[in-house]
């Protein structure tokens, strides 16, 4: 088999050496966009740069062709040096149709590179995306580098050699002839997607050597043609920590976060879902663990997700559940019940654009009040938010910790784009991680009396498991008494029950906020969730102005680090973007009686670093 | 304990009953707890889980392990329970609000994947603990505070829907008779896979005696189809009554002598199905008794002691070589 040379010696291109590149792929959403995109960024990744993904997609599987609503992308920054976010504004277009360039050139800077697929800039293709005239030859695109490419004529040519190929076949490897030709550009090594695709197409020897020629093609296209420019290359990043890494989506790590605690605990993992986006693929990664010793339900519907896991954790299994906004809608009764009941639950909510179906896989956090308050009665569970892919890893953990030892349910915060971009990640070690301990009573007390609702200093109650002689007892969801959990409708009991569970989660060891602060800062930014890169890439920003600044992020909404008020009354001003409509800033305004100022957005996707950083200059008038 | 020396007693707790004086509850619970010593299952190895309503309360008059969840969701909370336990006996206690209308996507989503449960169904056709309204099961025309015109909606059958949602074990039998409801209990308990077990119940506050017709002795001899494995489906005061095949497909009612014999067993659920389908449920003649006991697989039979297996020996190697799958690079 042929390989594909990284051969430049036959170029009078001299590479350009730039810090940072931001990429983006877009095409119809058949077009295999995403898959270009991921390949792209696994090459990039083990080219060694910092690297952080966008991934942006319709929720129709297949919309109309050529069309604005069918348009999917995905979006790449990588760098010589450690990146935070996915980048504002791309370096590079590549449009594989007419819709595909209408869609995305509202976020190019003038001068941009456009690369485009010519052969895609059919009439009929232009009036489906709006143009009246062709943008290619219209002037409106000056301005802008644009490379006119005839991809569909190049991997027809390239797969002359290929017997058996369908036309079909053929067609549908212009995205691989496209990631070759930026592969080039960018002097991606080429090795790394031509072992993926021998792998992926191993059993389809045609499809195989189709997609091997499309990406020769590609990269022999850009080696030779007049028409690309210089060739870009973007050193290996030089001030990452060192260890071995790997590039993970923040779903990935989550589903290595429930397994590696259940691994820990010794606890049977087991996660009952129902279909929904952007959630599904816990369930999917979760499915090919068996031998791990999980095992995973596709429930008939939300409810009985989150009452199977909870069934599990009775049987003193880790029950997982995990969901999107309207099925946490949905599971609010049967979290309350576990909230009554004092099993360990977790429950992931993915968290996407709402409310109802709203924009079903664009970004959003807007489920924190629901998180922290959407149940009736005085029912207080922990809220643990993920910051970034490899940061779900220990938010994944931590949720399992906090469910086992404090006997709850708790709501560990994801979101669409946590769960879909990557970023490398610096694996960790097993030994590294905490050791969890679901300290079950298994003897019958000397005193004669298993009391089930009795308690230990931190307010934690004792859980026996079915299967355990002479402990039989009975748990639900009415108000129990203190002690014994018979059945009580005291007032005085209830109260004091009431009491005693928020006191527990009130009262469970979170670590303290660690400030990232400038001599002189008088502002501090917070955030939480996934505005993590964002509001570090924005803060550098100001910073490399010569403005001092502070910043820190939660990952833990109940309870709040003890020393958060102190922090936020420390500084002059406080800045809190999230994409929501302000609702941490109002949770912590009433806690803490801090005029926190809000930077809102809900425009269904990430918070951006530009927009950070006139924020903060905002606040500060400066 | 040894599960030869269990008493009634050890499987009666020391709550008090709180149901309504002369409630049918009093009678299952009587029944259930003087079955379970035969069963040869250990207390802590039995669970009953309930929903809502008053045969929710179940739970906590049975010594063994027990959950009281919310309503209409137990089946979904014991299916979770037996996905990795299925060393426990699970029993869920349901009324008909709770098993057939909020509940009712759990118990056919169970019952189709037959997992090994038993589900009783206490079924009064009224809501109890609410104070009388119309459930799923009340006749046409009933006069409760929700419809004071007269209900206008059709009851739902829950042997009819558990058939039509592929249950392997379904069986219907009244609060009043002790002998019969232990049997169709006993048999229940032996199936491996989802039994479910309709109980015709007395609300004696809300809808008493609505089942009159098959607990009076003078009406039940008239009205009770007793279906017995094996035997002519008979019925009527001196058994002169039979339920016969129709030359054109179908059931009728006729002589004695020419009745069907019932197979439990039948891979087809249609003459099942048919013969629930004579008579009136509500006053009669109404078949009790086994309507299908078969056999089929059992919900992922056999992943419990995989997933046992698979943790033997798993610790924090498998864990790190998790997180080294796939692409990895160093930065030195």
């Amino acid at each position: 088999m042929t390989t594909v040379e990284r051969n430049q010696s036959g170029t009078d291109h001299q590479p350009e050496e730039r810090e940072s590149v931001i990429v983006r792929f877009a095409g119809d959403s058949g077009d295999g966009m995403q898959l270009a995109g991921g390949r792209f960024a696994d090459a990039t990744a083990m080219a060694g740069n910092d690297l952080a993904t966008l991934p942006n997609f319709p929720a129709e599987i297949r919309a109309p062709a050529d069309t604005l609503g069918g348009v999917s992308s995905f979006q790449i920054h990588f760098a010589s040096r450690d990146i935070a976010t996915p980048g504002d504004s791309p370096n590079i277009l590549v449009a594989m149709n007419p819709a595909a360039l209408r869609a995305n050139i509202g976020d190019l800077e003038k001068g941009a590179a456009i690369l485009v697929n010519e052969d895609a800039f059919t009439k009929r293709a232009l009036m489906k995306a709006g143009y009246e005239t062709s943008p290619l030859d219209d002037g409106s695109l000056d301005g802008f580098q644009v490379t006119r490419v005839s991809m569909t004529e190049m991997v027809t040519r390239a797969a002359e050699d290929v017997e058996g190929a369908t036309t079909r076949d053929i067609q549908k490897s212009r995205n691989i002839f496209a990631l070759g030709l930026v592969s080039w550009m960018y002097d991606r090594p080429a090795e790394v997607t031509q072992k993926w695709i021998e792998g992926k197409f191993a059993k389809s020897p045609v499809l195989r050597d189709l997609n091997l020629a499309a990406l020769r093609a590609g990269y022999a296209y850009g080696e030779t043609a007049e028409l690309v420019g210089t060739q870009i290359t973007v050193p290996a990043a030089n001030d990452v920590p060192p260890g071995l890494y790997r590039n993970v989506n923040g779903t990935q790590t989550l589903v290595m976060g429930l397994l590696a605690a259940s691994i820990r605990s010794g606890m049977n993992l087991v996660l009952a879902a129902y279909p929904i986006t952007p959630a599904t693929d816990i369930l999917h990664e979760l499915s090919r663990r068996g031998g791990h010793g999980v095992r995973t339900i596709q429930a008939e519907d939300e409810i009985a997700a989150v009452g199977m896991a909870l069934g599990a954790s009775y049987g003193g299994a880790l029950g997982v559940t995990s969901t999107s906004g309207p099925g946490m809608d949905l599971k609010a009764e049967t979290i309350g019940l576990a909230v009554m009941l004092e099993l360990p639950l977790v429950v992931i909510d993915v968290q996407r654009s709402g409310p109802s179906t709203g924009m079903p896989t664009k970004q959003e956090q807007s489920d924190l009040m629901m998180a922290l308050y959407g149940r009736h009665g005085e029912a207080p569970l922990p809220v643990v938010a993920a910051s970034t892919p490899g940061q779900a890893f220990e938010a994944a953990i931590e949720a399992c910790r906090i469910a086992v030892e404090y006997r709850t349910p708790v709501i560990l915060l994801s979101d669409n784009f946590i769960a879909n971009s990557t970023e490398p990640w610096l694996v960790p070690s097993a030994a590294d991680i905490p050791a969890i301990d679901q300290n079950l009573t298994t003897e019958i007390p000397a005193d004669g009396d298993f009391l089930p609702y009795a308690r230990d200093e931190r307010l934690v109650r004792p859980i026996a498991i079915p299967g355990t002689p002479g402990l039989q007892h009975r748990i639900g969801g009415l108000e129990k008494e203190e002690g014994t959990g018979n059945i009580s409708y005291d007032g005085p009991n209830h109260e004091r029950m009431s009491q005693i569970r928020a006191g527990k989660i009130a009262g469970i060891d979170v670590p303290d906020v660690e400030v990232d602060a400038d001599e002189g800062a008088e502002v501090l930014i917070l955030g939480w969730g996934s505005s993590a890169g964002a509001i570090r890439a924005g803060v550098r920003r100001v910073r490399q102005r010569g403005i001092p600044v502070a910043r820190t992020h939660l990952h833990h909404l109940n309870p709040l680090p003890a020393n958060l008020g102190e922090v936020l009354r420390s500084y002059k001003q406080v800045l809190l973007p999230e994409m929501n409509a302000g609702q941490l800033s109002k949770v912590l305004r009433a806690e803490y009686l801090v005029d926190i100022k809000s930077h809102t957005n809900l425009q269904g996707r990430p918070l951006r670093a530009a927009e950070i950083e006139t924020a903060i200059l905002e606040v500060l008038g400066a | 304990m040894t599960t030869a020396e269990l008493t009634k007693a050890d499987f009666q707790s020391d709550q008090e009953t709180r149901w309504c004086p002369g409630c049918g509850d009093y009678a299952i619970l009587s029944a259930v707890q003087g079955l379970l010593p035969e069963l040869g299952v250990a207390p802590e190895n039995t669970v009953f889980i309930s929903g809502i309503g008053c045969a929710g309360r179940f739970t906590y008059y049975v010594d063994t392990y027990g959950m009281h969840s919310i309503h209409g969701r137990a089946p979904a909370v014991a299916t979770g329970l037996v996905a990795a336990r299925d060393d426990l006996s699970v029993w869920v206690v349901s009324g008909d609000g709770d098993a057939l209308s909020i509940g009712g996507n759990h118990l056919i989503h169970s019952l189709r994947r037959n997992v090994p449960m038993k589900l009783l169904i206490c079924n009064n056709r009224i809501y109890g603990l609410t104070k009388g309204q119309i459930s799923p099961t009340s006749e046409r025309g009933k006069v409760t505070k929700s419809t004071p015109e007269g209900s206008v909606e059709a009851p739902l059958d829950p042997i009819s829907l558990a058939l039509g949602s592929g249950a392997t074990f379904v069986a219907r039998t009244v609060d009043r008779d002790k002998a019969h409801m232990t049997e169709v209990l006993r048999a229940a308990a032996h199936h491996p896979g989802m039994a479910v077990v309709e109980i015709l119940q007395n609300c004696p506050v809300f809808n008493d005696e609505h089942h009159i017709h098959v607990t009076d002795k003078a009406q039940a001899a008239i009205n009770r189809i007793e279906l017995v494995h094996g035997q002519p489906v008979r019925f009527g005061a001196e058994g002169e009554r039979g339920v016969v095949a129709l030359p054109g497909g179908g059931l009728a009612f006729g002589d004695a002598a020419d009745a069907i014999i019932h197979d439990a067993t039948a891979a087809d659920p249609t003459l099942a199905f048919a013969i629930n389908g004579l008579g009136d449920p509500m006053t009669g003649p109404v078949a009790l008794g086994i309507f299908r006991n078969v056999q089929a697989p059992i919900w992922a039979e056999g992943v419990t002691a995989r997933l046992k297996a698979s943790r033997v020996g798993l610790g924090d190697a498998d864990i790190d070589a998790l997180l080294h799958e796939g692409n990895t690079w160093t930065v030195a």
